[in-house]
């Protein structure tokens, strides 16, 4: 036991910003699931599938994901190097300096204001603005190391560190742009064409390289050996994992223009670094999952552990499933189709969103120092959600490798079978079963929402402010 | 290794220095070489930059997301060359400023949709595309024929164009807002305009309004010149290999 007074006021506002805007990020999804399967759905000018794809995406990526990996890693932080964040002032800038961000960018989408690149559609002055707060977001991090307590840096920081400096890098080099004028909100990329297709990608695989998963290992790293009250499985694997990840992920990029016009040799390097990464990934999981050796009887009691638990399972099938759709054989059927879609809802709510859940439930019986309202509830929780995950996954697989199969279908004279128009026809039933499974998965965070407001609106009735602010010890 | 390894777990800007050469090195392997242009870039009659129109057209296409859901790059698969047109050249995006390929088929890819449909059918389908194909599921985008396109800072977005590489010239840039009034308007005076892009160049009221130039005109233009610009029948993919 010690007696740090740990910065917790702003790692709560970013817990609770991270389920608003979870909220607000699913639902958008939701809506424009819905629009694919009833186009009826798509209201006047603003509200179209094309204005709220983007708006569903940075919603989910980076306003639910980004406040989740605020909070994780400021409280995370703190607890592993026996500090206090640094700077008060800073580190509540950054919480404001991002929801601002959001705000920005979301109405940008809404009014038509928008890079045109898949996950980095913000338009110059949102993303000069986004640097600057992350900027700040590198200096608390790195300030806080800096005064540890602790002689060495847990696993949980390293994977944080990579995350918060490889975003960076990837935000300027993809973002560079000349605006029109300094009064407008249009700008031309200094890229075009091939190069303009290259950079772009290599920027957003590592999107989810490093925001979706070196951020989110960060997360697992410290919060499954927390739960399971056991050490990280391996620490040679844990080292092994952390640099073999980095260094490959950013290779990858190239096996989303499989086919394209980039150069053939780009595209090969970008296949064979996809199918290595299968390697470290699954060394992640093994070191994770493992982690319960000798605790295994805690996955009955603890629903908690079993989000996360599950999401390891979730972040192994789909680093299987995506080196093998980097192969072009496969991807030459894949890519274009609604597989790719399958393929990275298994990776946002399986992995990336059930981590977050199992995190943010702990972390909010561990901020309001208290349980949670009803365990019962999370269980509840945990199965709509992961039915609706299977719904989706399933249904876009089938949708996905059928829409492939029939474009290249040929008759027996040798012409095709298919004209586009039938193919998108055929989608309609599984675009009605993927709205469902994305209508359960929001339900099941509805239920999250409400116990953590029971659970929180307890505290304030019975928890001293003293008594909130004092966990302890830190796992590692 | 491990012993090593704890040099870098207590040094903290050690560790950040480290990770920041260690994901550098992929990135900078694979992107530098592509500004080789000579060998990205295949050699191919008939690229030019887009007109005015065209650019405005663009930046609706962009503005309304369509490349989230059509593409702009055929593969060089038999079923999709059969389906679009022969496959997609690097040299043809070589003037967008971001690249437009997208990566989802929730409708078709539109790298070669310039000339395949009339400007009437492209101004009835996007004003209520089911009213043309029935199982459709693409948003109407009526509102475009009452809006006017937006040519009053043209100038600049083609200056602005020219900075970071396309080669408009200062006349291009001059001639802009009147380039794209006469394009839309086929009675105006064209000799600047062909002068500047080309015979090829599609002079005509796009959207059916000729009383004046709509966002609808606008992107229509665009889809009509879409993969119409390079002389494929001239083009030796052999030669380019070398």
């Amino acid at each position: 036991m010690d007696a740090v007074n740990y910065n917790d006021d702003v790692v709560k506002k970013f817990t609770i910003a991270s389920l608003f805007w979870a909220v607000a990020g699913m639902a958008a999804g939701l809506l424009i699931a819905l629009q694919l399967a009833f186009p009826e759905l798509n209201v006047g000018e603003y509200l179209t599938f094309g204005r709220l794809r983007p708006v569903h995406t940075s919603g989910v990526i980076f306003a639910f994901g980004g406040n989740v990996l605020f909070a994780t890693s400021y409280f995370v932080v703190q607890r592993t190097c026996r500090t206090r964040l640094w700077n008060d002032g800073i580190s509540n800038f950054t919480f404001w300096g991002f929801q601002v961000f959001i705000v920005m960018a979301a109405l940008g989408y809404l009014l038509g204001i928008t890079q045109g690149k898949e996950y980095a559609e913000p338009e110059w002055y949102a993303d000069l603005w986004l640097t600057v707060v992350w900027v700040a977001y590198l200096l608390v991090f790195m300030m806080t190391l800096a005064k540890r307590k602790e002689p060495h840096i847990y696993v949980a920081n390293w994977f944080f560190l990579a995350f918060i400096v490889t975003v960076a890098v990837l935000h300027l080099v993809n973002n560079l742009s000349l605006p029109v004028s300094l009064m407008g909100a249009k700008s031309y990329s200094a890229w075009s064409g091939v190069q303009s297709a290259l950079i772009q990608w290599w920027y957003g695989h590592n999107a989810v390289g490093f925001f979706l998963t070196a951020g989110f290992l960060g997360i697992m790293y410290y919060f499954v050996p927390k739960r399971a009250e056991r050490p990280v499985y391996s620490y040679r694997l844990s080292i092994l994992h952390f640099w073999s990840l980095i260094f490959i992920y950013i290779w990858a990029g190239p096996h989303h223009l499989h086919y394209t016009a980039l150069p053939d040799w780009a595209q090969t390097l970008g296949m064979t670094f996809s199918i290595m990464l299968w390697m470290p990934s699954w060394g992640g999981m093994i070191n994770g999952m493992m982690t319960l050796s000798g605790a295994w009887h805690k996955l009955r009691e603890d629903p908690i552990l079993k989000f996360m638990i599950i999401s390891l399972a979730f972040y192994g099938m789909s680093t299987f499933e995506g080196p093998l759709m980097s192969i072009k054989a496969v991807n030459s059927l894949s890519h274009y189709t609604d597989w790719t879609i399958g393929h990275v809802h298994s990776g946002a709510l399986g992995w990336v969103a059930f981590i977050s859940f199992g995190a943010i439930y702990h972390l909010i019986t561990v901020l309001w120092n208290r349980p949670l309202y009803s365990m019962r509830l999370v269980n509840t929780h945990l199965w709509v959600a992961t039915i609706g995950i299977v719904l989706y996954i399933t249904s876009m697989w089938v949708a996905g490798i059928m829409q492939g199969l029939m474009w290249r279908s040929y008759d027996a004279q040798g012409f095709l079978d298919y004209s586009f128009v039938e193919t998108v026809a055929a989608m309609h039933p599984y675009y009605v079963i993927r709205a469902l499974g994305g209508g359960l998965y929001l339900i099941g965070l509805f239920i999250m929402i409400y116990n953590c407001w029971k659970t929180i609106a307890g505290c304030k009735k019975q928890c001293s402010s003293v008594a909130c602010g004092a966990e302890v010890s830190h796992a590692g | 290794m491990l012993d090593k390894h704890k040099t870098v777990e207590k040094n903290s800007i050690l560790l950040l220095i480290l990770v920041i050469v260690v994901v550098s090195i992929g990135g900078l392997i694979e992107i530098v070489p592509l500004f080789r242009i000579e060998t990205t870039i295949e050699k191919v009659e008939g690229m030019r930059p887009y007109t005015p129109l065209e650019l405005v057209g663009q930046q609706i296409y962009i503005r309304e997301n369509c490349n989230s859901c059509h593409s702009q790059q055929i593969r060089p698969l038999r079923d999709e060359v059969e389906r679009y047109g022969h496959y997609s050249l690097a040299a043809e995006s070589m003037y967008d400023h971001p690249f437009l390929w997208g990566s989802k088929r929730t409708g078709p890819d539109l790298a070669r949709v310039g000339g395949k449909y009339s400007d009437e059918w492209h101004a009835a389908h996007l004003k209520k595309p089911q009213d043309v194909v029935p199982e459709s599921i693409m948003p109407p985008y009526g509102f475009m024929l009452n809006k006017g396109a937006d040519l009053r800072t043209i100038g600049k977005h083609l200056a602005a164009l020219k900075a970071v590489g396309v080669p408009y010239t200062q006349a291009h840039i001059d001639a802009a807002y009147n380039d794209a009034m006469a394009q839309a308007h086929p009675e105006s005076d064209n000799t600047g305009l062909l002068e500047r892009y080309g015979e090829k160049m599609n002079q005509r009221d796009f959207d059916g309004q000729p009383q004046f130039v709509s966002e609808m005109d606008a992107l229509i233009s665009y889809l009509q010149v879409l993969g119409t610009m390079a002389e494929l029948k001239d083009y030796k993919p052999t030669e380019e290999a070398k």
